[in-house]
C-alpha cells in the first residue's frame, strides 16, 4: 500500500557535507556502476556515444556559486539524490503501490514489477530524485544501496551505500538519523545540518551540512611586504645621469 | 511541464464526455430509445477515447489494471474507480432510457459520479505541491467549469452554455493571471532548494551533466513561455468568445456543432498551456 508508515523504526539516510565535497563525481559513477548491476534491470543510457547522450542516474552533482554580502564568491558542489522523506509525496501519489516507504528503516523504494511508468511520482518529487528508465519503462531511484547495507556476503566496511563508500573527500555519511546518538545525528547537530526545500513539507531524511564560513583578510597579513619595497626610488650613478640628461632634452 | 499530447487529449476528451454525462443525468425529460442510445454512445466514445489516450501515456500498459489498487492515497487510482463507476451507472441509466422506463435517480447518481471523476482528474494535478501553478483550489474548479461548459454545448443547452461560457472565461482569465504569481508565492527558490540562502545568493554555475535528461525533458519545459500571451488570447477567443458570439447571433441548432468545434479547439489550446506553462520546482536546481 502507498500509505506512508505512521512510524519508522529507524530512518536511514545520508548526510552530505557541502563544505568538503570537491565535485569529483566519483559518487555519481560509483552509484551508476553498482546500481546498473544490482537492480532488477540496468540503469539504461540512450545514445550513450552519440550526439545527444542521455541516461538514468540516481545521483547527480550540481555546482552553484554563492555570492555573499561581502567578500569573494564561493563555489559549492552539490550532490543530490533521493532524500528518503518522512512525508514522501512520491509514495502517496503512486496508483499501483509500486512506490513504498519501508517501516523498518525508512527507505523509499520502487517495486519495478508493479510500476506502470506513469511518471506521476517523478512529478510529485520536488527534488528531481526519480528518473524514468527509458529502456525499461519503469521509475528508478536511489535505494540507499539496500542490497549493500544488509549484505552479509560483503566485507563489513563495504556495507554502506556505494556513493558513501567511494567518496574520496569523506563528504558523504550514512547512518540512522532517527537515533539522536548516531554519528550522523551528532554531525548534523554539530554542523547545523539542514533540510532542502523545507517549505515543501516533505520532511527529508537526508541532511546537508552548509559550507563553513571562509576566512577573510584582517589587517596587515603580508609580513614580507616591507622587505620587498623597491630600495632605490630614484636612479643614481650613470643611469641617474642618463635620466637627468634625457629629461632636459 | 512537458505538454504530452496523450494527457491533453485525455483531459479534454474525457472532460467533455463526463460533462455530457453530467447534463444527461440531470435532464428531467431525458431522451428515449434511439436518441438516448446515440447520446450515451457519444458520451462513452468521448470518455473511453480519453481514457485510452491516458493509457498511451503509460510506459508499461500491460500493468495498467494495477492502478485500481491504491485508491486510499492516490488520486490517479481514485480516478480509475470513479471513471468505472460513472460508466457503469451511466450504462444502467442508459439502459433504463432505452427500455422506456427512465430511472431518474440513477441519472442523478451518474451526474454525481461524472463530476467526481472530473474532480479526481483535476486533483491529480492540484495535489502536486511541486508545481505551484497547479497546487490551488482553482484547478478542480477550472476542470469542473470546462467539463460542464463543454457538456452544455454538446447537449445543446443554450442558456446554461452561454452562462457557463461567461463564467468559465472569467475563471480561466483569473487563473492565468493569478497562476503567474503562484511560483513566487510558494516561497521555493534556489536559496531554499540548496539551503545556501544564509551564505549569500546562489546561482547555477554549471549543470551536473552536459546532455539533457528525463527531468529536463519532462519537467523543465520552457519553450511555451515565450508565446504564452498570444496563445492565451487565441485560446480565449476559440474557447469562449467565438462560441458565445455564434450562440447569441443565431438560434439555429446546427450552428451548435460549429460552436462546439471552436470551443473544443480552444480547450485543447488552454490544456496545452495548462501543462506547458506549469513550472516544476526542480527547474530551480537547473537554474531555470
Amino acid at each position: 500500500m502507498t500509505d506512508l508508515p505512521s512510524h519508522t523504526e529507524r530512518q536511514l539516510g545520508l548526510v552530505i557535507d557541502l563544505d568538503t565535497c570537491v565535485g569529483c563525481h566519483a559518487c555519481v559513477v560509483a552509484c551508476k556502476g553498482w546500481n546498473t548491476q544490482s537492480q532488477p534491470s540496468p540503469l539504461s543510457d540512450q545514445d550513450a556515444h552519440g550526439a545527444a547522450p542521455s541516461g538514468t542516474f540516481l545521483n547527480r552533482v550540481h555546482a552553484y556559486e554563492v555570492m555573499p554580502q561581502a567578500g569573494p564568491a564561493q563555489l559549492v558542489h552539490f550532490p543530490k539524490s533521493c532524500l528518503h522523506c518522512a512525508d514522501a509525496p512520491c509514495v502517496t501519489v503512486c496508483p499501483t503501490g509500486a512506490s513504498f516507504k519501508r517501516a523498518e528503516d525508512g527507505i523509499v523504494l520502487v517495486n519495478e514489477a508493479d510500476c506502470i511508468g506513469c511518471g506521476l511520482c517523478a512529478w510529485a518529487c520536488p527534488y528531481g530524485a526519480r528518473e524514468m528508465d527509458m529502456a525499461e519503462g519503469v521509475m528508478k531511484k536511489c535505494t540507499l544501496c539496500v542490497d549493500r547495507i544488509y549484505n552479509e556476503t560483503l566485507p563489513e566496511q563495504d556495507r554502506e551505500p556505494a556513493c558513501v563508500r567511494t567518496c574520496p573527500a569523506g563528504a558523504r555519511h550514512f547512518g540512522d538519523l532517527s537515533d539522536p546518538e548516531s554519528e550522523v545525528s551528532l554531525l548534523v547537530e554539530a554542523r547545523g545540518g539542514m533540510d532542502l526545500m523545507p517549505e515543501q513539507g516533505t520532511r527529508p531524511a537526508n541532511k546537508y551540512l552548509p559550507p563553513r564560513p571562509r576566512d577573510a583578510w584582517q589587517g596587515e597579513v603580508d609580513v614580507l611586504a616591507p622587505w620587498l619595497e623597491p630600495v632605490a626610488e630614484e636612479p643614481r650613478g650613470l643611469l641617474g645621469w642618463i635620466d637627468r640628461t634625457l629629461a632636459r632634452l | 511541464m512537458h505538454p504530452a499530447p496523450s494527457l491533453i487529449l485525455f483531459t479534454t476528451l474525457s472532460g467533455l464526455g463526463f460533462g455530457l454525462l453530467a447534463w444527461l443525468g440531470i435532464d428531467l425529460s431525458p431522451p428515449e430509445g434511439g436518441t438516448a442510445f446515440a447520446w450515451l454512445a457519444l458520451a462513452y466514445a468521448l470518455c473511453l477515447s480519453g481514457l485510452a489516450a491516458s493509457a498511451l501515456h503509460l510506459k508499461r500498459r500491460e500493468r495498467a489494471l494495477k492502478a485500481f489498487s491504491q485508491w486510499r492515497t492516490s488520486w490517479l487510482s481514485r480516478e480509475a474507480w470513479a471513471a468505472l463507476a460513472t460508466l457503469l451507472l451511466g450504462g444502467g441509466y442508459g439502459l433504463s432510457l432505452l427500455l422506456g422506463y427512465p430511472l431518474l435517480p440513477l441519472g442523478w447518481l451518474t451526474t454525481l459520479a461524472a463530476l467526481g471523476t472530473v474532480l479526481c482528474t483535476a486533483m491529480i494535478y492540484a495535489q502536486l505541491k511541486s508545481v505551484p501553478r497547479w497546487h490551488h483550489r482553482s484547478t478542480p474548479a477550472l476542470f469542473f467549469a470546462y467539463a460542464l461548459t463543454g457538456g452544455a454545448l454538446l447537449y445543446g443547452q443554450r442558456w446554461p452554455a452561454l452562462l457557463l461560457l461567461a463564467l468559465t472565461a472569467a475563471l480561466q482569465c483569473w487563473v492565468w493571471i493569478d497562476g503567474d504569481r503562484r511560483f513566487a508565492r510558494s516561497g521555493t527558490t534556489l536559496a531554499s532548494a540548496t539551503g545556501l540562502g544564509p551564505q549569500g545568493s546562489p546561482r547555477e554555475l554549471f549543470p551536473p551533466h552536459t546532455g539533457s535528461n528525463y527531468l529536463l525533458r519532462e519537467m523543465v519545459f520552457v519553450v511555451a513561455r515565450r508565446h504564452a500571451v498570444k496563445l492565451r488570447v487565441l485560446a480565449g477567443l476559440l474557447a469562449f468568445v467565438l462560441p458565445a458570439a455564434l450562440l447569441l447571433a443565431t438560434a439555429i441548432s446546427y450552428f451548435n456543432f460549429i460552436c462546439l468545434a471552436l470551443h473544443v479547439a480552444g480547450v485543447f489550446l488552454s490544456r496545452w498551456l495548462f501543462f506547458a506553462e506549469a513550472e516544476h520546482v526542480v527547474g530551480l536546481y537547473y537554474g531555470r
